[in-house]
């Protein structure tokens, strides 16, 4: 083990793998003689070269259309959007294509894509720049959609992605990039697609969260601890699509209340999904209505202040935690 | 405040009652859970009780009268209190009426068909308005972030069935019969017999919540809720006969199919729609292991093979739980233990002498007692404890010859086995002949509860453990 930034971590994975199979590649803007624009692919383009590492010019639809054909025709490419809002230019390539490939080739091309790149909230880059985007790609068929929120993850997460023979939705966190913790130097260190991880084990109360609220919901979760003897349990389901229901159903069946923690904006969110699946599987194991935290409805605002008040944090999610528990 | 008493959901089945009668006479005052008449439905006569005290101001439905869920046949309230008003809203939306239903009369209805015309509810009717009724219920329940507990609470069904708009929500407990609970709370409620009345909720608009359950239990302050734990029993329990030493037993409601069944073959072959399964059992084994148990024994204490016969039908059916049983309408009764009925011929009939609890008890055992009550049974002297109440019968003809036959069930007992004669018999093995003792068994079974694979498989484990006695340990 070795500590090491959700950043790293990434660069590591995509090292291994590049080295590991031959049909690997990455491409995007800025993601070779640069080192990416968030520094994941640091160092890849020298030691790996133009083969392995291609620079793009600003061309969302054509270079995610380009990786789809280089997929259909048997290699193995990484597309990396700059953020994640940019890949709302390339969503023709990736629902239109990438998606129904298989299904409508009748099982003749597989498409064994990663789209990736930060997703969700940075700081003070306003509303084009904040978009978080897991229910939207997680609302079609043909596409796996991954949220990692540790470096263990990060790492385990990715290299399964590119060894997955689906299109991979890779949503990381700018916010998070820099977040450090022990990650498994293990070359073959995988962690399965469509498995959650209880990241904290409690008996009171579950809380759901993804990406940038895993770390919120561990504070909310010592808090509750600490003033109000309220035992939280923390899941991450790591993989938005397929989601591991069954994980978090067990820990709402032990806990009988649920608090959602997540990034984007609440109507017609993951957490909705959740929250419909937990009441069809765990209705009458629940003690009080399922609750969500998400982002304020409106775009985001560019002020500091208001963007603090628009994004969930950990004294929403203790409200949401009490309010649950009735306290 | 004086309230509408309405006809409760007392089976899940159940679509009407018909009062069998008032234990409560009008003016008479009841506590909370007791019972103030009975009613019987499509498939008993229930108890009706009281989930709040007060007293009994008007009967609507008399003894013999017929009401759909829901339909007031009472008005409950405070000694003296002035019902005139509930009354004529009563009559107004038709709801005292009599209802259209199975036994129409033919009077009341030429009489009143004028009125009622429009705003009796044709059969199907009813029912419409109820779901309808319960979807804007729903949708109301949800806007006030709770769950309406409805099952207990006959009164609820008053938001359901009653269409006027003075019966919307208005607050979310008590005031207009219902409660809000939360789904673990209700689960744990049910679960553990708590009646959910007598919980105070501490939740968001007395919504009763889990620790309330939790709360009342360990206090126990809460009241246990009557009539509907049976139904909602998960883990077989038994409870005991009246019948001194009898076994004890525990009761299933029937199944829809499980009575359809019953009623389908009784129509076609009488009221017990018997069938009949044979098996030939080599018995060489079974002889041996006699042999062994006999050859410790006192002359007079010597084991039958009957007496084999009875302990591993009480060991087989015991795995078998429906041979075990019985058949009782609406319910089937299992039997925790097998009290075998043994045939025994007297000079003026026939008498079947109880080994209670026969699983239970050693070969030995089982013989003397046989032995012993047959002597009885000669001389008259059988106590009728002695030889009513089985749970299983044998009948062996075997002695006089016969090879096989059938033997008639004594019911409400599911089933009857006919034992025939052991005899050595050329059989092939190996290529080659060898004698091996043959005994065939044929079990007449009740197809109500008995199918023919619940049959066959009883007399397979029932062969398996004759032809290899040390099974029985199993």
């Amino acid at each position: 083990m070795a500590e090491m930034t959700i950043r790293d971590a990434l660069n590591q994975a995509l090292r291994e793998e590049i080295i590991r199979d031959e049909n690997v590649f990455i491409m995007g803007e800025e993601v070779a003689e640069y080192d990416g624009a968030y520094k994941v692919t640091r160092g890849l383009w020298k030691e790996f070269g133009d083969k392995r590492v291609v620079d793009t010019p600003i061309t969302e639809l054509g270079f995610a259309a380009v990786g789809v054909g280089a997929a259909m025709a048997g290699l193995r490419p990484v597309i990396e959007f700059m953020t994640f809002n940019f890949s709302i230019l390339a969503a023709d390539q990736i629902i239109n294509h990438a998606a129904k490939m298989l299904y409508m080739s009748g099982g003749q091309f597989k498409v064994p894509i990663v789209f990736r790149g930060p997703n969700g909230s940075a700081y003070q880059v306003s509303s084009q720049h904040s978009q978080a985007l897991e229910a939207f790609y997680a609302n079609f068929p043909g596409l796996k959609v991954v949220m990692p929120s540790t470096p263990a993850d990060a790492k385990g997460l990715l290299k399964s992605s590119i060894r997955d023979d689906n299109p991979v939705v890779f949503l990381e966190q700018e916010r998070m990039y820099g977040l450090k913790g022990e990650v498994p130097e293990d070359e073959d260190f995988l962690i399965p697609l469509g498995v959650a991880d209880v990241k904290r084990e409690g008996t009171d109360c579950t809380i759901v969260a993804r990406s940038m609220t895993v770390p919120l919901a561990m504070q909310a979760a010592e808090q509750m601890q600490g003033e109000f003897d309220v035992s939280v349990e923390v899941i991450d389901p790591r993989t938005i699509k397929p989601l591991d229901i069954e994980t978090i159903v067990k820990s709402v069946k032990k806990t009988n209340r649920l608090v959602i923690a997540e990034e984007s904006h609440a109507f017609a969110s993951v957490g909705a999904e959740i929250s419909y699946q937990v009441m069809e599987k765990a209705f009458d194991y629940l003690d009080a209505p399922i609750k969500r935290i998400s982002t304020a409805e409106a775009p985001m605002p560019y002020a500091k202040n208001l963007e603090e008040l628009a994004l969930p944090d950990v004294p929403k999610i203790v409200a949401a935690v009490k309010e649950v528990c009735y306290l | 405040m004086a309230e509408k008493f309405l006809m409760p959901k007392l089976s899940p089945t159940m679509e009407e009652g018909q009062i069998s009668r008032w234990l409560k006479q009008e003016g008479d005052t009841f506590e909370a859970n007791e019972t103030i008449a009975e009613v019987d439905t499509d498939k008993a006569t229930m108890e009706m009780t009281a989930l709040a005290g007060g007293t009994l101001l008007k009967i609507l439905k008399g003894a013999g009268d017929t009401a759909a869920l829901g339909e007031p046949i009472a008005i409950t309230g405070e000694k003296g209190e002035d019902i005139a008003g509930l009354l004529s809203e009563i009559s107004s939306n038709g709801r005292g009426k009599s209802p259209e239903k199975a036994e129409p009369k033919e009077e009341k209805r030429e009489e009143k068909s004028e009125e009622v015309e429009e705003k009796v509810p044709t059969r199907e009717e009813p029912n419409e308005v109820a779901k309808e009724g319960n979807e804007e219920l729903k949708e109301e329940v949800s806007e006030t972030e709770g769950r309406s507990y409805d099952y207990q609470r006959p009164e609820a069904k008053e938001d359901a069935t009653d269409k006027s708009p003075k019966s919307k929500v208005q607050s979310p407990q008590f005031e207009n019969g219902r409660l809000i609970v939360s789904p673990i709370a209700a689960r744990m409620a049910v679960e553990n017999g708590v009646d959910l009345k007598s919980v105070k909720g501490s939740g968001p608009s007395g919504r009763i919540i889990k620790r309330d359950i939790e709360s009342a239990m360990e206090s126990g302050q809460w009241s246990v809720v009557s009539g509907q734990k049976e139904e909602v029993q998960t883990t077989p329990s038994f409870s005991a006969s009246q019948t001194q030493g009898a076994s004890a037993y525990r009761e299933e409601t029937t199944s829809k199919m499980r009575r359809i069944i019953a009623q389908r073959l009784s129509e076609s072959i009488g009221p017990i729609p018997t069938f009949y399964l044979t098996v030939e059992i080599e018995m060489d084994k079974a002889l041996e292991f006699r042999k062994l148990i006999n050859a410790s024994l006192k002359e007079d204490e010597k084991v039958s093979v009957n007496d084999v016969i009875v302990k591993v039908a009480a060991m087989a059916s015991l795995k078998h739980p429906f041979v075990n049983s019985s058949y009782r309408d609406d319910k089937i009764r299992f039997y925790e233990d097998a009290d075998v009925g043994v045939a025994v011929a007297i000079d003026e009939g026939l008498i079947t002498p109880i080994v209670r609890g026969a699983n239970r008890k050693g070969i030995a055992e089982i013989s003397r007692e046989i032995k012993e009550m047959a002597s009885r049974a000669r001389e008259k002297k059988l106590q009728p404890e002695e030889y009513t109440g089985a749970t299983f019968s044998i009948s062996n003809l075997g002695m006089f010859g016969i090879k096989e036959f059938t033997a008639i069930i004594n019911p409400p007992e599911a089933a009857i086995l006919a034992v025939g004669t052991a005899k050595p018999t050329a059989v092939v093995e190996d290529g080659g002949f060898v004698a091996r003792n043959l005994m065939n068994v044929t079990m007449s079974c009740d197809h109500r509860v008995i199918d023919g694979a619940t049959g066959a498989k009883f007399l397979q484990t029932f062969k398996q453990m004759l032809e290899n006695p040390i099974l029985m340990l199993m």
